[in-house]
């Protein structure tokens, strides 16, 4: 396939372009109608890949290598002036204003359906597309938009998109750390491979496959393994919910690679081999999650991602833990929102709930501990944009978001008592999230 | 751009305030713990220091160049990272050193920061480099400072107090007392206002001196005020009575909070700092790759006290750079302080059961840390009151509404 990059424009003039179509879309459009209409197509071929226990992956598009540089493209770090600063600048801020537009205006609404159901509506996606989520950590010298500040940009989008549903804000972000990945440890050749497909409209659906099916998974210590062949990688094992499995065109495999250490793999959805098996989950029910399994997959030498360095698999890991919390920030802030109203309107003993501090000082709390996984959340990805080490800060804004994160879902139920425990308020559906997005590694990127 | 590091500017500045904090505060720390009453004599030159550091810098000891937003005619849309920011900043280093000892720095009390705040020329000029306390909470009002009893009667061209106050940090060693009283009990919270009194004012009688569970370096005295007549010009601010007084009133703690947040932050940090270095010497380090949960229980409890305390020195930088663009901040204030507070008393009594014996043991300042931390999420508001503040801005709710 091939795709069109508008080389004439400047980085930002295309960056601006994607916020503005973002932006305008949302002002008014047939969307919601051509939504009705495919979504019960959507379904078919949902329950199609539902009934078969193991599916085996999609045939998938043909990658080709295009123009290659000598080497490989890379984002620049930020040039920050280096004052401590919360407001984003006009960039980010337009990603994060055409994000959450989105996300109020196109995925709350479609949230519960897709909780039900198991599946995105595919015009989210594509509009998702649109809004550039796919292409944040393509370098600009490969028709990316960012020249600089990814990081932060994509963890504003993060949380605006969790926001309106976290399940969603996976399905969408999901492909967009594949090409993350690549654009910053990918070699020229991988990059020129995969990248130009991350930059067009149609945008394949693509994994970072990492967690595995077990008790105290740890990325550092993997069970997949990469065994050398030949000038081959064999890979084996089993990776857990993968983001629409089912309709992967390619995959980046975490694995213990033999004599590497643990490393990322690209792995084709062609490739024989792979099979998928249904993942249903607590959380997370929009992303279709699937279980891939590896068995004696076959990929050439070159497919380990970039030289297969140890640091740029810890970087992933920490950047994956950062993108996380992004959505359990996201997902934390729509419980806060949710409840004031709530508790405000709901009367009892004769008085708003809310008059009690018994209900209010819960607020308090989830308004503080929603604040502090923010903030924590920000300076890991700033630190990230910067060039500065940032396992430390990760390490902390998940801790932050798997603990307070998972108290603000519960919260968010206990302070709608019965109500929240019932399908017709989305808190219930948080609380699972929430649970999710700090028990996940990889899969996002930010 | 968002950007949440602390500007190299201000590296000059923690490195200062970190030096006082190691080569001053610390090895006195225990001392002063052990003397309670006893006055720390070695503040003085270090005051003298921090005096004429004030003038060109932004050392700002513990805020008490007061708080005033001032406008230095620098474009309104710049990003600002200036006093309250850097406060903040030498604040946390110094606490690492000592919470009690900065309590009891001279002239850098809570009284000197609502001098510097809302004094007028004349009165800044009558009280300015002189050491202030300040004096609100009475046996009957603490949290509810708007009930105090402590009334001030006009006489001629002076003010009459009378009332008993409690809990006045530095009492015994100012110049100046700031007291807050009632002109008129009936019209309540908009009849309160802050008088300044000379230490010996012979109506400001000592009744006693606390003995406490932590910061007990800083001296916290009981006052009798018995026909406490002070000149008309004592009363700071305006003397009308309205609404809106007491409300400037209590804006000025919306400043102040992120100033003992920062304290709660900088016990934090040294408690951290010491248990991470005592449990390497039992063996345990903290992995910041591996999950927490595949790691020691004690690493892993380490990376949760660690994570909440980087969210406690996150929201309190916000609160500082709010303030510093002249964002309106009274909600991250108390959310800082409301953090911050909690989670100097949970991490450092965290770090005593980690380190177990020798978190205990005197031989070390971990259980001295411990126990200096509780005030931090008492005074100037509660943990509740902050709860009932922030519930109050995020719920939209008045004080009678929600109480």
């Amino acid at each position: 396939m091939t795709t069109t990059i508008d080389t004439d424009k400047g980085v930002a003039e295309r960056a601006m372009g994607i916020g503005l179509r973002g932006l305008n879309w949302l002002a008014g459009s047939d969307l919601l109608d051509r939504i009705r209409i495919r979504k019960g197509v959507e379904r078919a071929l949902f329950q199609g890949t539902k009934q078969g226990f193991r599916t085996a992956t999609v045939a998938g598009r043909t990658f080709k290598a295009a123009q290659q540089l000598g080497k490989p493209a890379r984002q620049s770090r930020s040039r920050s002036k280096g004052l401590f600063d919360l407001t984003p600048d006009d960039e980010q801020a337009m990603f994060q204003e055409a994000g959450r537009a989105f996300a109020a205006e196109k995925i709350r609404p479609a949230a519960k359906a897709a909780d039900d159901e198991r599946v995105t509506p595919p015009e989210i996606l594509a509009q998702a597309t649109e809004l550039g989520v796919a292409m944040l950590g393509v370098p600009a010298e490969l028709g990316g938009v960012m020249e600089e500040g990814a990081a932060t940009a994509a963890t504003l989008i993060g949380e605006a998109l969790a926001h309106g549903d976290m399940g969603i804000a996976y399905a969408a972000l999901a492909p967009g750390a594949v090409a993350t990945a690549i654009g910053l440890w990918g070699s020229a050749e991988q990059e020129a491979t995969y990248l130009p497909s991350f930059t067009g409209e149609d945008v394949p659906a693509a994994a970072l496959a990492m967690i595995e099916p077990r008790p105290l998974f740890d990325p550092l210590a993997l069970k997949t393994t990469a065994r050398r062949d030949g000038g081959d990688w064999v890979l084996d094992g089993a990776k857990s919910l993968v983001a629409r499995a089912t309709q992967c065109e390619l995959f980046l495999v975490a694995a213990e690679a033999e004599g590497v250490g643990p490393a990322l793999f690209v792995v084709e959805s062609g490739t024989k081999g792979l099979a998928i098996e249904d993942e249903p989950a607590m959380g997370l029910r929009p992303a279709a999650t699937g279980r891939l399994i590896l068995e004696g997959a076959r990929v050439p030498a070159t497919a380990i991602l970039g030289d297969g360095a140890r640091s740029d698999y810890l970087e992933c890991v920490a950047r994956a833990r950062i993108a996380w919390s992004s959505l359990a920030v996201g997902t934390a802030g729509a419980v806060l929102d949710y409840v004031i109203p709530y508790v405000n309107e709901r009367q009892a003993f004769g008085e708003p709930i809310s008059n009690r501090q018994g209900v209010a000082f819960g607020v308090s709390d989830i308004g503080i501990e929603a604040n502090g996984m923010r903030l924590a959340t920000y300076r890991a990805a700033s630190r990230a944009d910067r060039g500065d080490d940032f396992a430390r800060e990760a390490a902390i804004a998940r801790r932050l978001c798997a603990e307070k994160g998972m108290k603000i879902g519960s919260d968010g139920v206990q302070l709608l008592g019965g109500h929240g425990f019932v399908k017709e308020h989305p808190v219930e559906r948080w609380y699972r999230d929430l649970r999710s997005a700090g028990v996940m590694e990889g899969a996002l990127l930010v | 751009m968002i950007n949440l590091e602390i500007p190299k500017k201000y590296k000059p500045l923690a490195i200062q305030a970190n030096q006082v904090a190691t080569e001053v505060f610390r090895p006195i720390s225990r001392k002063y713990d052990e003397a309670e009453h006893a006055y720390p004599k070695e503040l003085d030159m270090l005051a003298s220091l921090i005096d004429g550091m004030n003038e060109g810098s932004d050392l700002g000891g513990a805020g008490a160049a007061g708080v005033r937003r001032s406008s230095n005619g620098s474009d309104p849309g710049e990003n600002r990272n200036g006093s309250n920011l850097s406060t903040v900043l030498g604040i946390i280093e110094l606490c690492w050193g000592d919470v009690g000892l900065l309590l009891s720095m001279p002239r850098q009390g809570l009284g000197n920061s609502a001098i510097a705040s809302v004094a007028t020329e004349e009165q800044l000029e009558r009280y300015g480099g002189r050491w202030a306390a300040m004096a609100i909470t009475e046996p009957e009002a603490g949290s509810d400072s708007a009930a105090i009893r402590t009334t001030a009667e006009r006489d001629g061209d002076e003010y009459v107090l009378d009332g008993e106050k409690i809990f006045v940090t530095s009492g015994d060693r100012a110049d100046l007392i700031v007291v807050w009283a009632t002109l008129d009990r009936s019209k309540g919270r908009a009849a309160i206002k802050s008088f300044i009194v000379e230490r010996d004012n012979p109506g400001l009688k000592l009744d006693r001196l606390e003995h406490k569970l932590g910061i007990r370096a800083s001296d916290t005295a009981n006052f009798i005020l018995q026909d406490c007549r002070v000149p008309k010009e004592a009363l700071l601010g305006d003397p009308e009575v309205k609404e809106k007084g007491f409300a400037g009133v209590m804006e000025t703690f919306d400043n102040t909070r992120p100033l003992v947040a920062a304290m709660a932050v900088g016990v934090t940090r040294a408690a951290l700092e010491e248990t991470r270095r005592q449990l390497a010497s039992a063996g345990v380090e903290v992995d910041y790759d591996t999950p927490a949960l595949s790691q020691s229980a004690a690493a892993a409890r380490f990376l949760e006290m660690e994570a909440d305390y980087e969210a406690a020195w996150l929201l309190t930088l916000q609160a500082a750079w709010m303030a510093d663009n002249s964002k309106p901040n009274s909600l991250q204030a108390s959310m800082a302080k409301a953090k911050a507070g909690r989670t100097c008393v949970d991490v450092t009594l965290g770090c005593v059961e980690l380190c177990g014996a020798v978190g205990l043991g005197e031989s070390e300042l971990l259980e001295k840390w411990a126990r200096d931390s509780k005030i931090l999420d008492i005074f100037e508001g509660t943990q509740q009151i902050q709860l009932l503040i922030v519930a109050r801005q995020l719920l939209g709710k008045s004080s009678a509404e929600l109480r």
